[in-house]
C-alpha cells in the first residue's frame, strides 16, 4: 500500500483534514457550541443559493490574486509576510486614481482600467521596498514586511480620516462610494464581476506557467533552494529576489484594486480583509503548487462567507472559520512531519 | 505639564513595558535556544483571554496567571514538537500558530467579553516608595511590574553568568560543538522554547489582567502586540538589557503619541499609534545593515578617517542573531 506513495500521500493528507475537523469539533464542543448545525449553516451560509455562491466567488478573487503571488515569492524562498500592506497599498493606489479622474472627460473603462494598473504599481512598489530592505539592508523580509504592514495601515486611516474624508467628518465607514459607472461592471441582480473574476483566473494560471514551464521560474526556484549554489551557478541571485518581491506585489495589488473596483466601491480602514495572511495560509497548504491552489482557495472563500451566518443563526463567534482554516494547515505540516520521520521508505 | 504629572505619566510607561517586556525576554531565551516563537502574536491574545477567562470563573487572579502561562508553554510545545522533532519549518507553524490562536482566542473568548472580575492592584514598596522621584517612578507599580524589572536581570545573569546560559548561547550557535561537550541540545531546545513560550503567555495575562484590563474581542487592543515584541527582540540584539531599553523606548513613544495628540489635531490618534512602526523598521534598518555584504565593499572605498568611525558606529548598532537560529539539530 505504501509503496504507491501518491495514494499514500493522498490518504495522510485525508487524515490530516480529518484531525482538523476532529479538533474544531471537539473545541466547538468545548465551548457548549453545536457542531452540526455550525457546519451545516456554513455549508449553507456558502452554497446555499446563487446569491451565496456570488459572495463565495466574490471572495476567492482577492484571496486568488495573492495567492497566486505569494507562489512566486514562495518559490523564490522568502517569506513575503508583508503581502497584506501590499494589497492596501494597491487599494490605495486605486482610490488615488479614480478620485483624480473621477470628475474627468475620460471614458469610465479607461478610469477603471488605469485604476488597477496603478493598483498592480502601487502593491509592487510596496513589496520592492520590503524587498530592498531585505537585499540591500539585510532586514528579514518578515520584519521588514511586518513593519510595512502597520505603515500601510496608518497610511488609509491617514487619508480616511484626513484629505479623503467624506464631505463633512470622516468615519470608519470609509471614504465617499464611487458612483457606479466607476465600478467594475456586475453580473445584474449579483455582486460579482466577470472582469475580476477573469483576472484572477488568469494569474493564477499565468503563474502556473511562470513557474513550470519557464527558465526564469526555474531559476527563481534554484535561489529558493539554495540560495548559495544558484549564486555560485552564476545566477544573479538578488535581482532574482527583487522581481519575486515585485511580481507578488503586481498580483497583491491587484487583489486590492479588486477590493476596491470590485467588492467595496471605497476606501475603508479594513481594505485587505486579511486576505494576505489568508492568502499565506492557503500557499502553505497546497505545498507551494500553483495546481492546487484554485480550489483550495475556494473551499477558504467559502469557510469565510459561510462563517458569516454564525453569530445571527446560532451566536457563535465567526472566527471559528478561522480556527479551522488554520488547523488544517497546522495538522497538514505535522502529518508532513510524521510522514518524513516515521513512514520514510518503510 | 508638571513634575508631578511628568512622573506619573513615566510611571505608566514602566508598568505598560511590562508585559512586553515578558514577550521579549520569552522571545529573547527561545531564539538564543535556536527557535524562533512566530506565534507570539495569537499566544498573547490567547493567554489573555483564557487568564481572564480563568480568574473571572475562579475569582482567583493567582489561577489566572498561571493558566496564561501554561497557555503560552502549550503553544510553544506545539512548535517545539513541529520544529525540532518532526523538522518542520519554524516560521510556518509559528506563523501558522499565530493564526490559529488569535481565532481560537476570539471563538473561546465569546462568553467572556466585558465581564469584570478580581484585578491587580498596585504595591508601594515600603522605604524605596519615598525616595524623591525615583519612588513615585519605580516603586509604586503593581507586583509584575516589579517581576519585569527583575526579569530583566535573572534573565541577563542567567545567559551570560551562569554555565546553563552558556550551554544556552552554544546550543544557538554552535549546537554541534554543545553536543560533543555533552549538553542535550534537543531536549534543552524544548525546554527553552517552553519556558518561553510561558514568558509570552505572561505577558498576555499582564494585559488583560493590569495593563489593559478585561477582555473586549477584537477591540481588545491587543492584535499586533506580539510582532512588535518580535521586532524589539531583534532590536534587542538577543541581549536582555538592550531589549529592555527597547521595550522603555517603545512604551514610551506610545505614551508620547497620547500626550502629543492635542498638539496634532489633525492627524488621526490611530496614526500616532502606530508611529512606532516606521521608527521600529528604521532601527532594524540600522541593526542589520553592517551585516550587509556591500556595506563592506562601500566603506573600503571611504577614505581612513572617516571610514574607521562610521565602521565602528555599525558595529555598535550591529547585532547578529544566534547562527543556528531557525536550523534543525541533527545529532548523527
Amino acid at each position: 500500500m505504501l509503496k504507491n506513495t501518491r495514494w499514500a500521500n493522498l490518504l495522510i493528507q485525508l487524515a490530516a483534514v480529518l484531525m482538523a475537523l476532529l479538533l474544531t469539533t471537539l473545541i466547538m464542543l468545548a465551548a457548549d457550541a453545536p457542531p452540526l448545525e455550525a457546519y451545516a449553516n456554513i455549508i449553507k451560509g456558502s452554497f446555499g443559493s446563487l446569491d451565496r455562491i456570488s459572495k463565495v466567488l466574490l471572495s476567492w478573487i482577492p484571496l486568488l490574486l495573492t495567492t497566486a503571488g505569494l507562489l512566486i515569492t514562495f518559490s523564490t524562498g522568502l517569506w513575503n509576510i508583508g503581502v497584506e500592506g501590499q494589497i492596501v497599498l494597491g487599494a490605495i493606489a486605486t482610490t488615488w486614481v479614480l478620485r483624480l479622474f473621477q470628475d474627468s472627460a475620460i471614458a469610465p473603462g479607461w478610469i477603471i482600467f488605469l485604476s488597477i494598473l496603478a493598483g498592480m504599481i502601487g502593491g509592487a512598489i510596496w513589496a520592492s521596498l520590503a524587498g530592498a530592505l531585505k537585499t540591500f539592508g539585510g532586514v528579514n523580509e518578515i520584519f521588514g514586511g511586518l513593519g510595512l504592514n502597520f505603515v500601510a495601515t496608518a497610511l488609509t486611516l491617514w487619508l480616511i480620516f484626513g484629505p479623503w474624508k467624506r464631505p463633512g467628518v470622516g468615519s470608519m465607514s470609509g471614504t465617499q462610494p464611487f458612483p457606479e459607472e466607476l465600478w467594475l461592471p456586475q453580473i445584474p441582480d449579483y455582486d460579482l464581476s466577470y472582469w475580476a473574476l477573469g483576472l484572477a483566473i488568469a494569474s493564477i494560471v499565468a503563474v502556473y506557467f511562470l513557474l513550470q514551464g519557464t527558465y526564469f521560474g526555474l531559476r527563481l526556484k534554484a535561489v529558493g533552494k539554495n540560495f548559495r549554489a544558484a549564486h555560485l551557478l552564476g545566477i544573479p541571485t538578488w535581482q532574482h529576489m527583487m522581481a519575486a518581491f515585485f511580481l507578488c506585489g503586481i498580483f497583491a495589488g491587484a487583489a486590492g484594486a479588486m477590493q476596491v473596483t470590485a467588492v467595496y466601491h471605497r476606501l475603508i480602514p479594513s481594505i485587505s480583509s486579511g486576505y494576505g495572511y489568508l492568502g499565506l495560509l492557503v500557499a502553505m497548504l497546497v505545498n507551494y503548487q500553483a495546481i492546487w491552489a484554485a480550489p483550495v482557495a475556494l473551499f477558504y472563500a467559502a469557510l469565510n462567507i459561510g462563517s458569516i451566518q454564525l453569530p445571527i443563526v446560532l451566536k457563535m463567534d465567526s472566527s471559528l472559520s478561522g480556527v479551522l482554516q488554520g488547523m488544517l494547515v497546522l495538522f497538514v505540516l505535522m502529518v508532513e512531519g510524521i510522514r518524513q520521520r516515521y513512514l520514510r521508505r518503510t | 505639564m508638571t513634575t508631578d504629572t511628568l512622573i506619573i505619566g513615566l510611571a505608566g510607561v514602566l508598568a505598560s513595558a511590562a508585559p512586553v517586556l515578558f514577550a521579549v525576554l520569552g522571545e529573547t531565551i527561545s531564539e538564543r535556544a535556536g527557535v524562533i516563537n512566530l506565534s507570539m502574536n495569537g499566544t498573547i491574545l490567547l493567554a489573555a483571554m483564557g487568564g481572564f477567562a480563568v480568574s473571572v470563573s475562579t475569582g482567583s487572579l493567582f489561577w489566572g496567571f498561571i493558566t496564561g502561562m501554561i497557555i503560552g508553554g502549550l503553544v510553544a510545545l506545539v512548535l517545539a514538537f513541529s520544529s525540532i522533532t518532526l523538522k518542520q519549518s519554524q516560521v510556518a507553524v509559528g506563523f501558522v500558530l499565530t493564526m490559529v490562536c488569535r481565532d481560537l482566542s476570539y471563538f473561546l473568548g465569546n462568553p467572556y467579553m466585558g465581564l469584570t472580575g478580581p484585578r491587580l492592584s498596585s504595591w508601594s514598596i515600603p522605604v524605596l516608595k519615598d525616595i524623591p522621584i525615583f519612588g513615585a517612578l519605580l516603586f509604586r507599580q503593581d507586583y509584575l511590574t516589579y517581576i519585569s524589572y527583575l526579569g530583566i536581570i535573572i534573565v541577563w545573569v542567567w545567559i551570560y553568568k551562569t554555565r546553563p546560559g552558556l550551554i544556552l548561547q552554544g546550543i544557538g550557535e554552535r549546537p554541534a560543538s554543545a553536543f560533543v561537550r555533552g549538553a542535550n541540545v534537543n531536549r534543552l531546545r524544548y525546554i527553552y522554547t517552553v519556558l518561553g513560550g510561558a514568558l509570552i503567555g505572561l505577558a498576555g495575562v499582564t494585559y488583560s489582567l493590569s495593563v489593559k484590563y478585561g477582555w473586549k474581542g477584537t477591540i481588545s487592543g491587543l492584535d499586533g502586540i506580539g510582532w512588535i515584541a518580535l521586532s524589539i527582540t531583534i532590536f534587542g540584539g538577543w541581549d536582555p538589557i538592550r531589549a529592555a531599553f527597547g521595550c522603555y523606548l517603545f512604551s514610551l513613544l506610545q505614551w508620547l503619541g497620547l500626550v502629543l495628540q492635542p498638539a496634532l489635531p489633525n492627524i488621526p490618534s490611530q496614526v500616532l499609534q502606530v508611529a512606532p512602526f516606521p521608527l521600529m523598521i528604521l532601527t532594524l534598518l540600522f541593526v542589520n545593515i553592517g551585516n550587509a555584504e556591500w556595506v563592506e565593499r562601500t566603506l573600503a572605498a571611504i577614505p581612513e578617517p572617516s571610514r574607521k568611525a562610521i565602521s565602528r558606529l555599525l558595529r555598535a548598532l550591529r547585532a547578529s542573531p544566534p547562527a543556528a537560529l531557525g536550523v534543525p539539530f541533527e545529532s548523527e
